[in-house]
């Protein structure tokens, strides 16, 4: 009986050694196929590929890979426009009002393909696996609801609420009427 | 026969163990100044240190010898011998105050003059990242600056002057052939002096654990005569090689137009990326990746194939290629001299 009792403590014990898993080398096929999302004919809202739900939906719930955004969006400018979120020549994210929808197909979209008005396409310069990276990131920044996965916080002096931190309500903006009543939940 | 060897043995190990003592990476085969006072003061620390422990030993058991037949009772004082005892336990107190006290004040003037090297005669920016060296150089206009990545060349007998600056989390350079370990923590500039006494390469890496790929994050200095070093400098200010071989200029379009450029700068092109390191001339480095290998166009395909299975964790990324397009790459970087 203390035996079982021992080696139940001992199994309980060993569980908190369980540590998320980064997922460093992404399979080539398994990349092409996160490639091919299913988009809706205005732009907006789809369908990610079976392969993101095989995969438990890693951009969204990873910490690694939100991190790995967290450093693309300053190594690829994102806050030339963007800022910390906060927009400047292109839209805020902290506001809580995506042009073109909440949902991860549409700002993996945005950033593949760019937007008019301005937003350039990455398709080019960053691979697959880095723009899922990048769209986790960034939708973190203006979620409505906190995640239990975040990014490490910023060296510098922080200019808003940290990412896990959401829904910064203050800082929602229900923004324009929407012009397409299909774009998504408000806060 | 096995006797023999058994008996070798305790006679060849130590030859054999101090072997490892020597090479382009080692504290104790110094060629450079800061490296050879702190040599010095290690080998007298060690030597004084050794002869005290010896002493020690020898009179701890000339003491249980010689108590080893006597039971006399402890009240039955010898006032002559009490008073001798007394002298020699405040000898040794003495002694290894003394010892101590030449100690501290030698490292402390050690240490002083390697801060104090001199005034510097080249000035060199080093960046330490997730997991490489960054290495930028200065001139006298904007346009003679360039940069390079995990290789420093240095002119021989020359105070050089290293800008430390870390960029995403604490790493620390040690090149022990040179110099002493100097950390580049992010947003606090640090510098360390760096002189070679005597030509060739010597290898240093990242010694402040900094992540998954800490032990891949090698870098090299190379010391060079003044008018080779000179040379080295005039030929990295150009910018890059171009030719009219088929596959490399098919190269150099694959590179500029797949992701590549948007992280790589190869001065001369449209390449303008600052994430990974500067290609410009990476033909002409020893190695790639950090020291993981030395550069040929195999290894150079080798690592743009697959980076992650090679230095998992690494911040480049999998680029799809498809056989043609990896080949003209990798003849297009080797071609960069």
């Amino acid at each position: 009986m203390r035996i079982s009792l021992v080696f139940l403590s001992v199994a309980v014990a060993t569980a908190g050694c369980q540590r998320e898993e980064r997922q460093l080398r992404l399979d080539p096929p398994v990349a092409a196929a996160l490639d091919n999302i299913a988009l809706m004919p205005n732009g907006i809202s789809g369908a990610p590929p079976e392969a993101y739900f095989a995969l438990d939906k890693p951009y969204e719930s990873n910490a690694y890979n939100l991190n790995q955004g967290k450093r693309l969006y300053s190594w690829f400018g994102c806050k030339a426009c963007h800022a910390d979120g906060q927009g400047g020549i292109g839209p805020a994210f902290l506001d809580g009002w995506w042009n073109y929808g909440p949902e991860m197909v549409s700002v993996f979209a945005s950033i593949r393909d760019g937007r008019p008005h301005g937003m350039p396409a990455f398709r080019d310069k960053m691979t697959t696996e880095q723009i899922w990276q990048l769209a986790g990131y960034v939708r973190t920044i203006g979620a409505y609801s906190a995640k239990t996965a975040a990014p490490s916080r910023n060296d510098a002096k922080h200019t808003r609420p940290s990412e896990n931190r959401a829904p910064a309500a203050l800082l929602f903006d229900q923004g324009p009427t929407p012009v397409h009543p299909d774009q998504g939940p408000t806060p | 026969m096995r006797g023999i060897a058994e008996r070798m043995l305790p006679v060849l190990a130590p030859p054999l163990m101090l072997a490892g003592c020597t090479g382009w990476q080692s504290a104790l085969d110094v060629h450079g100044a800061s490296a050879i006072n702190l040599k010095h003061l290690i080998i007298l620390i060690v030597t004084v240190c050794s002869i005290v422990w010896a002493l020690v030993m020898i009179a701890l058991i000339a003491a249980l010898w010689h108590h080893r037949d006597r039971r006399e009772l402890a009240v039955s004082l010898d006032p002559r011998r009490e008073r001798r005892m007394t002298i020699t336990v405040a000898a040794a107190v003495a002694a290894t105050v003394v010892i101590i006290s030449v100690f501290t004040v030698l490292s402390f003037f050690t240490t002083r003059a390697l801060s104090l090297a001199g005034n510097d005669d080249l000035t060199i920016k080093v960046r330490g990242l997730q997991w490489w060296w960054g290495v930028e150089y200065f001139g006298s206009a904007p346009d003679q600056r360039f940069e390079t990545a995990n290789e420093i060349h240095i002119p021989v007998g020359r105070n050089v002057r290293l800008q430390l600056e870390g960029i995403d989390v604490i790493h620390s350079f040690w090149a022990p052939s040179l110099a002493g370990k100097q950390d580049l923590v992010p947003g606090r500039p640090n510098e360390l002096m760096i002189r070679a006494e005597r030509a060739g390469t010597y290898r240093g890496q990242c010694a402040e654990f900094c992540g998954l790929q800490h032990a891949h994050m090698a870098f090299f200095v190379v010391a060079e005569e003044q008018p080779i070093f000179d040379e080295w400098v005039r030929l990295q200010r150009q910018n890059a090689a171009t030719s009219s071989d088929a596959e490399v200029t098919a190269g150099q379009q694959v590179f500029l137009s797949k992701q590549c450029a948007a992280c790589h700068a190869i001065r001369g092109t449209s390449a303008s990326g600052t994430t990974g390191p500067d290609l410009t001339h990476i033909g002409s480095r020893k190695y790639i990746a950090a020291g993981l290998f030395e550069t040929t166009r195999g290894s150079l395909a080798a690592w743009i194939a697959d980076p992650q299975t090679l230095k998992p964790g690494n911040n480049m990324p999998m680029v799809p290629l498809n056989p043609e397009e990896l080949r003209s790459i990798s003849a297009y970087l080797a071609s960069l001299k």
